[in-house]
């Protein structure tokens, strides 16, 4: 236990002095992107990992509330009320997401969601009086929140940490949260939740409007990161994108999501850099880690971290043991 | 008169399209379980063979359709065989799949073909309209139609009087006692999913003087059938073709009329079917 808390004191300490060992303001927005993508993760891995619900509708949610932030910037309202919009917009959106989607639970659950994603999509493309089309829609600038400019890109980076350690901390409580354990309950046996008097459809809409919100803060912080937001942030990509970071770093776990939105952001930033062709790495990806390591690359590791240390310690013994949680339907 | 009448026969064009996408993509789901989300990809697949055998090497219309089905149907059974079929039984890990193998597609088409889109034209002989009471259609797009009903009445005859169609259907109704049985399923995975993909491949090509061929076909037809097996029920024919036809008309009707919102309004007989009857209009169980 207390090892587990040296590193986490030392990932902190790095992190918060990031901006001052990370010389090069690349590598800072890059940081930046990183965290805000870890949040979004996390939000999605509260369907994905708790609630056994895949959803490929979730760069949908994410949008809606960039746009929704964007839109009332545009119109005119400060920063307080542009961002109050655009997670009441959120908290909307994604009750109307729930209630359609939660008619049905596993496959059924992915192609409303992904439907219901492709629209959002259709929309944000489209409807050109509203959200300017193919064009996007820029955000001229940056809130101050206590005086503090957010215009530098190590401010903006500051900003982004603190929500996003509020957002692990909101997910371990969650995690450990009597409501996260009914969650999980209704993942695994949700006719016995059922006979035991608890409402799954109730907390499953519970936590698709928990899962909402956290991507829309994702989604806000993602705008005023790029000041800029086009339909590319709802395409089915960046739906898959967000899946695949919670799945290759594990998901159900806390550390998971975060360590796949830093694999994820990192390759497809390096990728970009060399060849052109970012979106066929990321689909052999995905089947690759689906087909070779469904657990997710965490527990995946661990996995192997264990095996090859019982098979230095007792060579004869070791055993290729993977347990992976098959979904049920 | 005339400008209803003329987007009336638009929409039952693009139904007709649509249930020679859907047909396939709902068999599919009856008997795999699974949504194909390369159903798309593969919809693309067959509009850009189609149009590089069309107009790179000219062959004729119908057999660069017929090649491009093929080679379609060729690429669906390999997809089955080498890939879905090392995860049967794990549904969740056979849809992401299917969604990874959609991107990897979507790119190689634009490394392929780049991006600029192709326009493949008609067969000559069905150029220009056809008069029917005084009335001016297209005559490609009435053939279109006639090539649905009559691939629809084929399937039907195939699923309803064949020993294999009879398979099938035991096999989307319960595919454990259907093994029992000694009917070989897993043959039975392949073979619709080579003909689900060869429907797409042909519905691509015969779209591609209406539509064109560009990147992007792929997620434009998509959650067009999604919806359509939605409002239809899976695994059902008549459900694929009445929810075609009603999608369609939506699509067609809408982009006339509201031209910014025409994907949104698909979006509310989904809302509706999902609220009220959640297994489709002809659907047997919840998917």
């Amino acid at each position: 236990m207390t090892g587990k808390r040296i590193v986490l004191a030392i990932a902190l300490a790095l992190l918060a002095t990031l901006p001052l060992w990370l010389t090069g303001i690349y590598y800072v927005n890059v940081s930046s992107q990183i965290l805000i993508y870890a949040i979004f993760a996390l939000g999605l891995n509260v369907l994905v990992g708790h609630a056994g619900l895949v959803s490929l509708g979730h760069a949908g949610l994410f949008g809606l509330a960039s746009y929704a932030c964007a839109i009332a910037l545009q119109a005119g309202f400060g920063h307080i009320t542009a961002i109050v919009v655009a997670i009441a917009a959120t908290l909307v959106g994604t009750a109307v997401f729930a209630f359609l989607s939660l008619r049905a639970t596993g496959i059924g659950f992915i192609m409303i969601t992904l439907a219901i994603g492709q629209i959002l999509w259709g929309l944000a493309y489209r409807w050109i009086g509203l959200t300017n089309g193919d064009n996007g829609v820029s955000v001229t600038s940056r809130p101050a929140p206590f005086g503090v400019s957010l215009a530098s890109s190590a401010t903006f980076f500051y900003a982004t940490l603190t929500i996003f350690l509020l957002t692990v901390l909101a997910a371990a409580i969650f995690s450990q949260s009597p409501f996260g354990a009914s969650l999980r309950g209704t993942r695994d046996q949700p006719r016995r939740m059922n006979a035991l008097g608890y409402h799954v459809w109730m907390i499953r809409f519970y936590a698709c409007l928990f899962s909402g919100l956290v991507s829309g803060i994702a989604g806000i912080l993602f705008v005023y990161y790029n000041q800029f937001i086009s339909p590319q942030t709802l395409a089915l990509t960046a739906s898959a994108e967000v899946i695949l970071m919670v799945i290759s770093g594990g998901s159900g776990t806390l550390l998971g999501p975060i360590v796949g939105a830093a694999l994820v952001v990192v390759m497809k930033n390096v990728a970009s850099a060399y060849i052109v062709r970012w979106n066929f790495l990321l689909g052999a990806i995905f089947v690759a880690i689906v087909i070779f390591m469904p657990e997710g690359l965490v527990p995946g590791t661990v996995r192997l971290w264990r095996m090859g240390w019982q098979w230095l310690w007792n060579p004869r013994k070791a055993t290729v043991v993977s347990k992976i949680p098959e979904p049920k339907s | 008169m005339n400008f209803w009448l003329l987007l009336t026969v638009n929409s039952v064009t693009f139904g007709g399209l649509l249930f020679l996408l859907s047909a396939g993509f709902s068999l599919i789901f009856g008997l795999m379980r699974i949504p194909n989300l390369t159903h798309g990809s593969l919809f693309m697949l067959g509009a850009y063979f189609g149009a590089t055998f069309a107009t790179w090497y000219h062959f004729n219309f119908w057999l660069s359709a017929l090649l491009s089905a093929l080679i379609v149907a060729g690429i669906g059974a390999a997809i089955e065989r080498l890939l879905l079929r090392q995860l049967a039984g794990k549904e969740l890990a056979q849809v992401l799949v299917t969604l990874g193998i959609s991107f990897m597609v979507a790119d190689l088409c634009l490394m392929v073909w780049t991006g600029d889109p192709i326009s493949v034209d008609n067969p000559p002989y069905l150029d220009g309209v056809t008069n029917i009471k005084g009335f001016l259609f297209s005559t490609y797009r009435l053939a279109i139609i006639l090539i649905a009903v009559v691939i629809a009445v084929a399937l039907w005859l195939l699923l309803d009087r064949t020993r294999l169609g009879a398979m099938i259907r035991a096999g989307v109704d319960d595919p454990q006692m259907a093994r029992v049985v000694g009917i070989p399923v897993p043959q039975l995975f392949t073979i619709v999913f080579a003909l689900g993909a060869g429907l797409a491949g042909f519905a691509g090509m015969i779209g591609s003087p209406i539509l064109s061929v560009y990147p992007g076909l792929d997620q434009d037809m998509l959650p067009l059938a999604l919806v359509v097996v939605i409002l239809g029920g899976t695994g059902s024919l008549p459900g694929s073709l009445v929810g075609s036809l009603a999608v369609g008309a939506l699509y067609n009707f809408g982009q006339a009329l509201l031209p910014e919102l025409a994907y949104f309004v698909l979006f509310l007989p989904m809302v509706l079917i999902l609220a009220l009857r959640p297994q489709g209009l002809f659907g047997r169980q919840a998917p």
